[in-house]
Parts: structure tokens; sequence; C-alpha cells
């Protein structure tokens, strides 16, 4: 208790203690990190205190670690606060790149005072993951707030330098707090307070001395981008029929549409012959011919190019006979190895989760028998009820292997199936409506190429993607010619992607036709 | 088994006289107790206090040493009804929990023991789970310390004075024969801090000479007329001694000057964030020097009205820093004030916010409009106050609003409780929404995406119970959700036992996890690990049969989703009336890690055989529908951008934080999503058997491999890969 003598006139002390603020997600150490630099400070003779709310953080959420430390002076202790305070905060640590942006957002961040050190790398929040489509967040709106909001920006890969060396990410955090050199410690001091921790300090050692050369060599590293689109070079394989089609791609294509061409040639192949890319390259070239009457070449033709692109996907359907092929590939073998970081001689085992139906079994079928079995629903049914359950494939056992072998082996027969049947019936219906809108309204036509995006996925999903794909395209007609149909169809196909039922696509189509009343 | 070992907490707890603390406020708290010669401790587990009851749990052998008891109550009520051991024998007794929510559940004990009073100190610690990062409804204590005229400390928020704190409180209790409240908020219980420790005391008189020697007082006892002498003696003897002696032993502080023109009445608690703002406003300094008078009370209730009238006579006007709603301490002072005809201004809610965190800045912020009002000569030359207001108002930061995704809390990798809501996300395609009852625990991150699953939380246990109103014909069902934790603490009799007797037609899903997972993995009736100090592996099975419930379904593995589905349906849609209980039970993976891992890396290690379960996706197979994601959320269940320029969307892909539970596998085949999952058996220290099997079916498929490899005309290597 202080009784302040009248007579004497407050002398108050402009001190203030260095605040650091640490975001970060359950499970990614934030606690620890706290309790490193809370006991480095302690070990250097300063006053320090930590707080946080564990809960949170503990199943996966967002939280932040706060901390202030200053030494006693006279005897007395500093007075700490339990929050941090927009604007008066010195050193934010993001334990990951959203975070980073939240700090920004909670004011934590601001460039008198600020450095911000935040691991570069995401992990996707389930808004993110879930969406039909793609939800990933900008990243690049969070590195332009930094250099808004930061006084000094420190970002690399924290996560990846920390896997690296088998730590978590706390431990390249705190080495890259030590590299920036904000706090007044020497490294070895942050390095002891590792140490006096004990356990599984050897690691995070490694991880500390990662992070803190981080700093030194490439304190600002670029965002870790999504990784390039690479279509196959045009370089001969070696093969005459591979090597006829790419001469066919070169000859036949305009430039701008011929990687998208030869990544189209090479999935064909792949998914079933030569025979078949030549004929994907057969129906393209009207659509260069319809692109070249529409003027396409003072736009960089975009139908060419979209087609190139989604002629190939329409063309290469999802199927039983495509995954089993896919799975019982050695390559595929070899990954999965990789994949689950098996070493030395331990031994893996494969188990696949299939839930074939009979559509399934129907659509394999040779197209005249299947039709005739749909005939009849009743019998149809009985079949379901033996087929349409969960099986565990053990693919790498040989019973199961042999199976999928045999499937995949149904190729040779796949154009002559029902199911081939329908989804050329399918993309023939899609390609007439793009080829009669072309002439008429050239970006819209473009955009009618695109909807193929929304069909994916396998039985009840896969019908989900196919009704909002026929939605969408069944607008085409309406917008046909009206004043930026382009847009809207981009706009209801983005709609669509947005959620897995379609109420985005119903809103976006009330207010489409709203905007043209 | 708590999810993390105390071990080392445990060690501090025996430091003495003389010795250097370092830790949690909540750990101080505990070593306080002990210090104080508490002869017995309870308590229910819950944030910010459970680290109190785990240490304690961990801590047998001091506890022994020292002759106390610990438990691990049932219930808030069951550890307040605890401190009657308090009412006729000199024994100090301490319970603690999560507040108000716990204080809830206790209140009817607490209302008993504070109308006949206690003889020996009673302490309740109540975890204050009031602001930012609170996981319950935004109430104060404060309600229940009036109502039933206990007396409630808040001490200022760092480890000595939440250690002196409980020394005082037992004595308080003890002086005024009434039990006494001691709130501590979420960062005070996990602020990292220290204090000179003490010996730690046997009790004097031990509750087995209590036991040896029964007292009995008709007097103590809540009937009638004794209930009236009861309030009479709060009145007129408990009130006026605890007044006496939070005088005496001067509980509550003055800081800064002795005269002003204005002062401030705050909350101990709020001591810290208070001083922070009066130094940015340039009015105090960091070592705890400021130029206001300030009054801390310690003891929020009951206000010590001479001093708070001393303290306000002189002054112009006072500003009372109280946090949460309504301001029952603003308008005691208020009353207080009027009777003595006192005309010193009072402020409070007027200028600082009715509700929420009193931050810093809020803090500033009404502070300043107090000084600029009635001292604006303080204010000296306004030294700038931090502020992000310039930041914030920059369009690249608004930007973000739109691009940073919140984060809530959700299941964990591998929870058992994902396959239930997934099973239920696939009954309701099947059979239409339903109405669902939620309840208090981990299964409650069910109502957030990706599940969407539950309408209401009425407390713990009482999700069952909140869906009691729904038993009339109907062409659906209410499903109701309540987890182990739940079941245990309050649901077998009042939602289990009230839906039994009543003939509810609803289906009550009991989601067991073997632990009260929530509040930090302990153990409960139901785990199914041995615990030396407890009796568990009591079935919920036989509870739920045993109150007559006669459709109950025993799921021991969560993730058989297909199974968990079917289940469900068949709950749904049954004939039979009455409660149709589903128990599901798996291990919360987070405490199922724990206990494994050192296990297997053991066993590798030593060259057993051991076979590690790990999921993929293959990518060439995924069409980036992320529907597995919608039905799923696990945390190692992502997606990643392609390569593949005829690919619009990122792929599902799992992460190396993987624990193989199984679900994504489940999900897809039970929900027929896609072929894209695997799973990967990965045997270490493969035996004869395994080597020589893997060698043939190595032979046997790598020949049909280069068969068809050989067939097959590729561009490239990496078309493959």
């Amino acid at each position: 208790m202080t009784l302040v003598d009248l007579a004497r006139p407050v002398r108050l002390s402009t001190d203030r203690p260095l605040c650091v603020a640490i975001l970060a997600m359950g499970g990614q150490g934030g606690g620890v990190l706290s309790d490193w630099i809370v006991a480095m400070a302690e070990a250097e003779g300063w006053a320090a205190q930590s707080t946080s709310v564990p809960g949170v953080a503990q199943r996966t959420g967002a939280t932040i670690y706060y901390i202030e430390m200053l030494p006693e002076k006279a005897g007395r202790r500093p007075i700490f606060a339990l929050m941090p305070t927009p604007g008066d905060v010195d050193v934010v640590l993001a334990a990951e790149f959203m975070e980073a942006g939240r700090s920004m957002m909670r004011g934590l961040v601001t460039p008198d005072r600020t450095v911000l050190i935040a691991s570069t790398h995401r992990a996707f929040a389930v808004q993110e993951k879930e969406k039909p489509g793609n939800g990933i967040a900008d990243p690049n709106a969070v590195f332009a707030a930094a250099g808004i909001a930061a006084k000094r920006i420190i970002g690399f890969d924290m996560q990846a330098l920390a896997e690296q060396n088998g730590t978590v990410i706390s431990a390249t955090l705190f080495g890259a707090l030590a590299g920036a050199a904000v706090l007044p410690f020497r490294r070895d001091a942050y390095e002891n307070a590792i140490r006096v921790g004990g356990k599984g300090a050897e690691p995070s050692l490694r991880g500390f001395a990662a992070g803190f050369s981080g700093v030194t060599q490439k304190p600002l590293d670029d965002i870790p981008a999504p990784p390039p689109k690479v279509a196959p070079a045009p370089v001969a394989t070696g093969y005459a029929a591979l090597d006829a089609l790419l001469d066919r791609i070169a000859r036949e294509l305009p430039p701008e549409a011929q990687d998208l061409a030869r990544a189209g040639v090479e999935r064909l192949v792949d998914y079933q012959d030569v025979a078949y890319a030549n004929e994907y390259l057969d129906r393209l070239a009207p659509f260069l011919a319809l692109d070249r009457q529409c003027g396409g070449d003072t736009k960089s033709f975009a139908l060419t190019v979209q087609a190139a692109k989604y002629l190939a996907v329409g063309m290469s359907y999802d199927d039983v006979i495509r995954v089993a092929d896919l799975k019982t590939r050695a390559s595929r073998f070899d990954r999965v190895h990789r994949e689950v970081g098996a070493k030395g001689d331990q031994i893996v085992i494969m188990t696949e989760f299939m839930h074939p139906r009979m559509e399934e079994v129907l659509g394999s079928l040779p197209r005249r028998l299947g039709q005739a079995l749909e005939a009849r629903p009743r019998l149809v049914k009985a079949l379901d009820r033996v087929v349409n359950r969960g099986r565990r494939v053990r693919t790498a056992t040989i019973f199961w292997f042999l199976g999928l072998y045999i499937v995949s082996g149904l190729k040779a027969f796949r154009r002559g199936t029902l199911r081939h049947e329908r989804e050329m019936a399918h993309v023939a219906h899609w390609l007439d409506v793009v080829t009669a809108t072309a002439p008429r309204d050239y970006d819209l036509a473009v955009e009618a190429l695109a909807c193929r995006r929304l069909v994916k996925g396998y039985s009840d999903t896969h019908a989900r993607g196919l009704s909002k794909f026929d939605r969408v395209l069944a607008e085409v007609g309406f917008l046909t010619g009206r004043a930026d149909s382009a847009a809207w169809l981009r706009r209801l196909k983005e709609a669509a992607l947005a959620d897995e039922k379609g109420a985005a696509l119903d809103g976006a189509l009330a207010t489409m036709r709203s905007a043209y009343v | 088994m708590a999810e993390r070992s105390f071990a080392s907490e445990v060690q501090d707890l025996k430091l003495g006289a003389g010795d250097v603390f370092r830790g949690e406020g909540i750990l101080a708290i505990t070593k306080a107790l002990l210090q104080s010669g508490v002869s017995y401790v309870g308590g229910y587990q819950g944030s910010p206090i459970s680290h109190l009851m785990d240490v304690l749990a961990d801590a047998k052998d001091v506890l022994d040493d020292l002759g106390v008891h610990f438990e691990s109550s049932a219930s808030e009520a069951a550890a307040a009804a605890m401190l009657s051991a308090s009412v006729m024998y000199p024994v100090r007794g301490a319970v603690t929990w999560k507040s108000t929510a716990g204080t809830n559940v206790a209140a009817d004990a607490l209302s008993n023991l504070s109308s006949g009073g206690v003889k020996g100190g009673a302490l309740i610690i109540l975890g204050e789970d009031y602001g930012e990062g609170s996981s319950i409804m935004q109430e104060r204590s404060h309600a229940f310390a009036m109502k039933s005229q206990m007396w409630l400390l808040d001490p200022r928020p760092n480890l000595e004075c939440m250690v002196k704190a409980v020394e005082d409180g037992f004595e308080l209790s003890e002086a005024s024969n009434t039990p006494v409240m001691m709130q501590v908020r979420v960062r005070g219980c996990h602020v990292h801090g220290q204090f000179v420790a003490k010996d730690n005391k046997r009790p004097t008189f031990t509750l087995k000479d209590a036991l040896e020697n029964p007292k009995r007082d008709l007097g103590r006892i809540v009937l009638p007329p004794a209930a009236y002498t009861h309030e009479n003696e709060k009145l007129e003897n408990r009130w006026p001694a605890a007044v006496a002696f939070i005088k005496a032993q001067k509980l509550n502080e003055h800081f800064g000057p002795d005269v002003g023109e204005i002062g401030l009445i705050i909350q101990g608690g709020l001591y810290n964030n208070v001083m922070r703002a009066l130094q940015f406003l340039g009015l105090a300094d960091v070592y705890g020097e400021t130029t206001v008078p300030i009054y801390v009370m310690n003891v929020t209730y009951p206000m010590v009205d001479d001093e708070v009238v001393a303290f306000c006579l002189g002054k112009t006007a006072v500003i009372m820093i109280e946090e949460g709603q309504p301001e029952y301490i603003e308008h005691t002072l208020h009353t207080l004030l009027r009777r003595r005809d006192i005309n010193t201004k009072v402020s409070g809610k007027d200028l600082l916010p009715q509700g929420g965190e009193y931050t810093a800045p809020v803090l500033v912020k009404g502070l300043a409009a107090f000084i600029e009002t009635h001292a604006p000569l303080l204010l000296g030359n306004r030294p700038p106050v931090p502020s992000a207001a310039m930041v914030l108002a920059d369009p690249a930061i608004k930007a973000l609003a739109a691009v940073v995704p919140a984060r809530p809390a959700g299941f964990c990798i591998g929870c058992p409780e994902r396959p239930i809501f997934a099973a239920m996300k696939l009954v309701e395609e099947e059979l239409g929404i339903h109405h669902v009852s939620a309840d208090i625990g981990c299964h409650l991150f069910s109502i957030l995406p990706p599940f969407n699953i539950g309408a209401t939380t009425m407390g713990y246990g009482l999700g069952p119970a909140s869906a009691s109103a729904f038993n009339v014909p109907a062409k659906k069902r209410p499903i109701s959700i309540m987890g182990d934790g739940g079941f245990w603490h309050n649901g077998l009799a009042t939602s289990v036992g009230n839906a039994v007797f009543n003939k509810h037609d609803g289906v009550i899903m009991v989601v067991d996890n073997f632990y009260s997972a929530a509040t930090g993995g302990q153990d409960i009736l139901s785990s199914r690990a041995d615990n030396p100090g407890r009796l568990t592996n009591n079935s919920i099975v036989a509870a739920v049969k045993g109150i007559g419930a006669t459709w109950v379904r025993q799921i021991d593995r969560t993730y058989d989703v297909a199974r968990m589905r079917d289940t469900l349906r068949d709950a749904l849609s049954s004939k039979d009336k009455g409660p149709k209980i589903i128990v599901a039970s798996s291990e919360c993976m987070l405490n199922k890690q724990r206990r494994i891992r050192p296990l297997i890396a053991k066993a590798i290690k030593d060259g057993k055989r051991m076979v590690r379960e790990k999921f993929g996706v293959d990518e060439d197979v995924c069409t980036g529908d992320h529907a597995c994601i919608r039905l799923s959320g696990c945390p190692s269940l992502s997606v990643k951008e392609t390569s593949d320029p005829l690919r619009d969307d990122p792929v599902a892909a799992i992460d190396q934080t993987c624990v193989g539970c199984g679900n994504c596998g489940e999900v897809a085949e039970a929900a027929v999503l896609c072929p894209s999952f695997y799973r990967a058996d990965i045997i270490s220290n493969p035996t004869r058997v395994d080597r020589l099997l893997a060698r043939v079916r190595g032979a046997v498929i790598g020949h049909l491999q280069r068969r068809r490899a050989a067939r097959r005309t590729v561009f490239a290597a990496e078309m493959s890969s």
C-alpha cells in the first residue's frame, strides 16, 4: 500500500513493458512458446508475466497468448496487464498466416511499434475446406495488410522448417523471435530456456536454429503460392503415335490453346488410348473454325482454349474402370508408401473404401444389355441389394488386386458401355449449346464451356453436380445477347460451387431474374 | 487420467517457507489451500479451474502426508454439499468450479449452507468464466453472494494477492461463520507469476476427530423456526462480524494520494487493467505509482460502508469500476451515499460499457470521460494514448474481414464424436431434419460447421430433459444428445429418469468417450481405465437399464458410421414407446493418443510387431467436391491445390497429423461418396509370415503391373505419379 506524502510531488516513471502477443491454434505449442519466453526473461533477471485462455485453443480454435516483461525497479515489481492493448504491442508472433491477418484485424499490429513475425504457411479453416469449389482465402490480402500495419515483417514457412527438424512450430517461431533481435536477450538466453524446459529439447533446439537462420537469410519469403499449373512440354516422346498427336496440336491449334490441348491429349491417352485422344482433337477442330468465324483471333482464341480444357475433362469422366486403373498402378503403390512415410522393412497394406451400386454395374455393361436390364426396375432393385454395400478392398492382396485389375481391363470395352453413351450424349448437348451460342454471344459461350467444372464427384455427389450443371446451362438461352451475360453465367457457376445444396445458386438465379426485369 | 500429467506441478505443492513458487495463478491458489491447513477439498472440473482439480488428483502422496481429503465431486452440487462438514466442526474446506454455470448447479446446497452458517472456514473458489474466450452464458457470481449473504473476494490478479486472499478467506469465514466465495477471472487463473511460499499446514482438528466425536445442533438446520433465526443471525451477527474483520485486517486497499478531487473505486480483479489505463492517461506508472486515489475492493461483497464513505468524503466525484452486469456494487454505493446524504457524484456504467470485459482500451475511454468532466487539469499535457484506429481504418486492413476465416473450436483429429454426427447427417438426408436438443461438452461442437446439428443447450446433463416437452404424437421424434460427463453429472436422473418416468418417446444419444473430455480428460464413473483412487468401469447401459429404460443400444465403435446410421434410423422409426437410448462409445482420441503413443513407440523399439493405420487420398481419383469434408471437418483432412492444368478446384488431402481413426473412409463408404480414400496399414517389425506374404504378393502384383505398363502408351514418367 502506498500513501503518498502530499508534500512530495509524485514522480511517475515513463518505463513501459515489452509486450508480446502470440496468435496460435490448438496443438501448435503456443503455451510452450509463451513459457519459454517467460522463463528466458526471468532467467535474465526480468520480471515477466504471461496469460492465455487455453480452453479455447485446446480444441483446434484460435487463441492469443500474451506476455509482458520489464525488470523490477528498486525492488518494485511492475504491474502487468492481462490482455494486449491495440497499438501497444511490440511483437506479434503468428503461428499461421491467417492468424497474422487476425492479429491485424484486432489492431495488435501498428506501424509505430510492432514487429510482425508470421509463419506464411496455411492451415485451412473448415469454412475454406467445405466449399464444393475453391474456398481457400487469399493470402495476398494478409500480405498487403501487413505491409501497412507492421513496422517490420518477418515471414517464412516456419511450419515446414519445424517439420524438417522433427519439431513443432513453437520452436521455429522462438528461433525467428531470437533472430529478429527485438528483445534485449542474447541467443544463448533463448537456447537455455529450451534446455531448461527439458523434454524434447534437442529437436526444439534444431527447430530454433532453423528459425533463427531463417531470419538472417531471408526474413521475408514469398507467400507459398499454389503449385503452378504444368502442361506437358512439346518434346518428342519417341513413340510415333504420341508424337503424331503432338504434331497435330502444333499444326492445327493456335499457340494459346496448345498447352491445354497437350494436357488434354496426355490425360485421354492415359484414360483410354491414342485413338481416343485423336477423337478429342477431331472434336476440337470445329471449335477452332467457329472461333475464327466469331473473331476469336482478337480474343486470344478463348473459345478454343476453354474447349481444349473442358472437352478433355468431359471425355475423361470418372468411372469404375478409371478408378480401378488408377488404384492398381505400380506408381500409385510407390506414392502411397511415400505419403504414409513407410521406411525400412515396414510393410504397407492398402485398403480402399468402395461402395459400388447397381448404377455403376449397369453403366459398365454393354449399352444394349445395360438398357435391357434398366427396363426391369424390380430386377435391378433385387440385384442392387446384393451389390450395394461398402466394400473394403485390400488392394495389396492378390485376390482383391486381381479383381480391380480385371475391372481396369474393361477399358478395352469402355466405348461400348452404357455409361459412355450417356456421358457422350451429355457432352454433345453441352457442346451444341456452346456452338449455337458462340456466334451470338461469344463471351457467354466461353463461360458455358467452363460450366463443366460443376460436374464432379461420384454417385450422389456426381448427380448433384450434374443437376447444378444442367440448371446453370439451362440459363444460357435466357442470357444470350443480354448485357453482362457472361458475367452472370460466371456468377451462377460460382454460386453453384459455394454450397452443397445449391441454396446460393437459388439466390443467384433469383437475383439474376430481378436484374433483368 | 487427465489430459496431461501434473507431476512437476505436484512438486511445487511441496515447497516450504521461503521457497519461490513460479507458475500459474490457479496452482498458486492450490498451494495456498495447503498452506492454510485445509482438511478437505472437492469440486467439479471446468475451465478455468480444472488444473486445481487435476493437480490435487495427481498429488495423493502430498495430501496423504497432510491428512487432506480430496474428492472429484460428481457435480458442483455435490461439492457444495461437501462443505457441510464445516457446519458443526472446526475444519477448513474448499471447493471449486466454473462459475456461474457451476454455481447455478450448486445453488441449492449453497443456500442451505449459508443459511445455517459454518464453524470451520468454508471457501468456494469460483473460476469466473466471463469475457473473451468464455464458453458459458455471461453472468456474474456476485448475485449469488448477495442473495445468500456469502462474502465475495475478488483479489488483485497477481499470485501474492490471490494466495493471501485464500488465507484471508478462511479467516473471514471463521470470524463471521459464513461461507466465503473467491472469484478468479480466466486470465487470473492462467496468469504466470510468482510468490514466496510458506510451509504446508496439517489441520489441527481432523475429519477423523469429527467422525469419532459427532455433534449436532438443531439451530443449524434450515427448518422453521431456525430458518428465521438464521436470517437474523446473518443481519445482526455475521454481517457486522465480517465487516469488522475486513476493516481490521485491511483486506481492501488504498493506492495513490490519500486526498484528491476524484477517486476510483474498483474491483480487485480489475486492478492491473485499471493501472494500465491510468498509465496510458499519464496518471500512473508501471510500478504502481499513481496520482489519483484508488480504493481497491478485494472484498466486493459486503461493502464496508465506513471505508467507502471515508473515501468519498471530500471528493467531487468517484467512479465505480465494476465489470459485468447488473452493476450491483454501484447500486449499493448510490444507496449508501444517499442514505448518508453525501453529495459526491458517482459515475460508473454511465461512462463505461454495461457489459463485456473491462480491457485497458475500454477503461481508458471511460476514465478519460470521467476525469475530463470532474478534474480536467489532472490530464496535464495529455500524452497520446496507444491506438490502432488509424491502421484499422485503412482499406487494406478492413479488407481482411472478408478474407480471414473464423476459426472456432472444433472436434480434434480422430475424434470419435465426429462419426456420430456424420451418421446423424446421413439420417437427416434420409428422414429429414429433426429437432435436436444438445448438451454441454465437446459434442456441442456439432452445432458449428460442417455439421450444423443442435438447436438448444440448457445445461450439463440436461439435453434429453430439454426435449421433454416434445413428447406428443408427431411424424418425427425429437433427438437429444448428452455426453458421458453430463450423464453422470446430472443426466441419469434428470434426463434419463425423467424420460423413462414420463414415457418420453424421443431418442437419446449418449456420447461416451470414457472421460470428462471437454474439461481436460478427467476420469468419471464409466471411464474404462483402472484408477487406483476411484471406482471406474461402471456401465452407462447398466445404469439406464437400472432405472427402467428398455430400448437401449450400445455401439462400442463409433467409427462404424454405417452402424451408427442404421441404429439411429431404427431408433427414429421403432414402434417401441419410451425413450430410445443409444450409447455410442469410443475413447476420446486426444487422451487415447497420449495413452498409447509412448506404448507403441516402446513396442516398436523392442522389436514387437505393430500395425499403425494411416489414411490418405488418391488425388487423381478425388474430384475436388469436398463432400467428405462436409461430413467430417477433421483438422487432418484438408485440401491442396494441384498442378494439373485441367483441374480448377483443390483436391482433398490428409496430412501427417492423421491418427488413422478411419472416420473418413467409413464416411466415404457409408455415404457412398467416392473411392478416393485409402487406409494404409503400416506393419513395423513384420514377422516372417508377414514378410513371406509380402514377397509373394509383391511378385504376383508386380508381374501384373509390369504387364499392364508394358501395354500402356504413356507420355512421360511424371504422368503416372
